[in-house]
């Protein structure tokens, strides 16, 4: 079998594979990537946190039209998870207007990128429809 | 005597396709042309600001000053994203307030014609193993996996999310936004495309980043812009005839993203802007109802829907019912892009801040022809860069 590492570093996989935040210990400002300090309250120390693996679409785009390399059409979203903002594309869901809906309730997933040289997978997380 | 800054000449090439003249002649030309307007040349001129911000021409402002006077003056290059040419106006504006200089000159360039998607970086070919790169330690560029780093989609689901809050927005909504402004442009024979397109054109047009089609962004284009700002005393010292065509600077304002939630993963363009236009109608002493045009920045229709809030042309949520009451058409009660914006008019980047002023400046002196808005006494221009960075000025006619 193959082995796989995560896509981004805050990508955490095995059994419920979900994203972890730099929470900053001052004020509670959550980031996905590396911080210096924090940007709200200045705070120089972060503890790692996950974040909820289910969410609410608050914004979507469906691109069409992309940087060459770039698989269109994706559908590139704003997910509310319980409060942590989390960009991502929405994944198993038709990319078109009739399937995506603003308010829509999704879940995290993961799916498999690409494979290296050495035969390591890349997996890399989007979100869901769940439910109805 | 007052602290008020005054517009004394101002210039907008025509945008389009330049394939002849590279950025320095453009810049070149419009900053002469400002000069002429004002009456004045680059001896009175004690400070440039320049910008240009995809072109890699280095010193710009340096560039310009061996076409058109090395006068040894102080040049300041400024690059801040879409704002850098209300950046460069800025800059001048506190060279003066500061004392240091009585009359100054910014100018704005940028060459597009043919550019592709701006935003976007072509991918490269992942070769051999996996390696972490970057400062979210991805092991691909994420643009297209993790999101879109495309500007049409980014400003997509900014107007998205404004219809996730409030409500009303759908496709046609946003493609009656670009109707609006491609109508206005056909009045402007400086604009880009100046061709009027039906609802069905624009939604029936190449889709980039739905809800945003090809008409529905702004548009790739040649041109430049430049201003000429002096002092309140240095205006008492000119001619009537260019005092008379002077416009009044009553706010010049500049604004970044504060934090909030969620701006690490959709830039927040609301705040910064609407920080900017209260700061600015404060400095003006007047409110939205006072203003009779405004050109704002509507890189995307998407856009251009929540900056009537950000800007307070409507109350707070009311963005939707303000453009179907038909209030932003130029014949409607706060004419909003009157030169055709630019989705239309276009948007050569570091030149549009300035072109924003030129346009409302020209409204107030009278001299906007077959798109004048009559009786114009106050307008607003507003423009924003990702990154983000936010310029508001608010001009005033001349007491006559
Ligand atoms: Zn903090």
């Amino acid at each position: 079998m193959a082995d796989q590492i995560p896509f981004v570093d805050y990508l955490v996989l095995g059994d419920e594979p979900h994203l972890v935040a730099r929470e900053c210990v001052g004020c509670g400002a959550r980031y996905f990537d590396r911080r210096v300090a924090c940007a709200a309250c200045g705070t120089r120390d972060f503890a790692a946190v996950p974040v909820p693996r289910t969410g609410e679409v608050r914004a979507f785009t469906i691109v069409t039209f992309a940087a060459p390399g770039v698989p269109v059409p994706f559908v590139a979203a704003l997910v509310d998870c319980d409060g942590t903002s989390v960009r991502g594309n929405l994944v198993g869901v038709d990319p078109d207007p009739e399937h995506v809906h603003l308010g829509m309730k999704v879940a995290l997933t993961t799916y498999v990128t690409g494979t290296d040289a050495a035969g390591v997978d890349a997996v890399n997380y989007g979100f869901a429809p769940v439910g109805g | 005597m007052s602290d008020d800054l005054w517009i004394l000449g101002i210039h907008m090439t025509k945008f389009g396709k330049h394939p002849d003249l590279d950025l320095v002649d453009l810049a070149g030309q419009a900053a002469l042309a400002a000069l002429d307007d004002g009456g004045v040349d680059m001896r009175q001129v004690q400070v440039l600001a320049a910008g240009n911000l995809l072109g890699g021409a280095g010193s710009i402002g340096q560039a310009v000053q061996k076409q058109i006077g090395q006068t040894g003056i102080p040049v300041y290059n400024v690059a801040n994203a879409c704002a850098t040419g209300a950046t460069a106006l800025r800059t001048v504006c506190m060279a003066i307030k500061a004392g240091e200089a009585d009359t100054g000159l910014a100018v704005g360039v940028e060459k597009l014609s043919g550019a592709g998607l701006l935003g976007a970086r072509p991918r490269t070919e992942q070769e051999g193993e996996w390696k972490r790169s970057g400062r979210f330690g991805a092991v691909q560029p994420t643009d297209g996996f993790i999101g879109t780093e495309s500007m049409a989609g980014v400003f997509a689901q900014v107007g998205m999310e404004y219809g996730h809050r409030y409500g009303g927005t759908d496709f046609e909504l946003f493609a009656r936004i670009s109707e609006k402004n491609h109508a206005h442009s056909t009045l402007n024979p400086l604009a880009a495309y100046s061709k009027r397109m039906s609802l069905e054109q624009i939604m029936g047009d190449v889709m980039i980043a739905y809800p945003n089609t090809r008409p529905m962004c702004s548009a790739n284009c040649d041109g430049a812009a430049a201003a000429v700002v002096v002092s309140d005393a240095k205006l008492r010292t000119l001619d009537p005839d260019q005092r008379r065509r002077a416009v009044r600077i009553r706010a010049s304002v500049l604004t970044t993203d504060p934090w909030e939630e969620a701006c690490q993963v959709l830039p927040n363009v609301n705040t910064l802007t609407r920080n900017a236009a209260t700061q600015a109608y404060e400095q003006a002493g007047v409110g939205p109802d006072d203003l009779d045009l405004v050109e704002l920045h509507d890189c995307f229709a998407t856009a251009e829907l929540v900056h009537y809030d950000n800007l307070m042309l409507c109350e707070q949520g009311g963005a939707v019912d303000f453009f179907n009451s038909g209030a932003p058409w130029r014949d409607g009660r706060m004419p909003v892009n009157v030169s055709g914006g630019l989705q239309s008019k276009g948007h050569p980047i570091a030149a549009t801040g300035i072109a924003n002023v030129w346009e409302v400046a020209t409204h107030l002196r009278g001299e906007a022809g077959p798109r004048q808005i009559e009786g114009a006494r106050v307008g607003l221009a507003h423009v924003i860069g990702l990154g983000s960075a936010c310029g508001v000025h608010i001009l005033e006619k001349a007491a006559a």
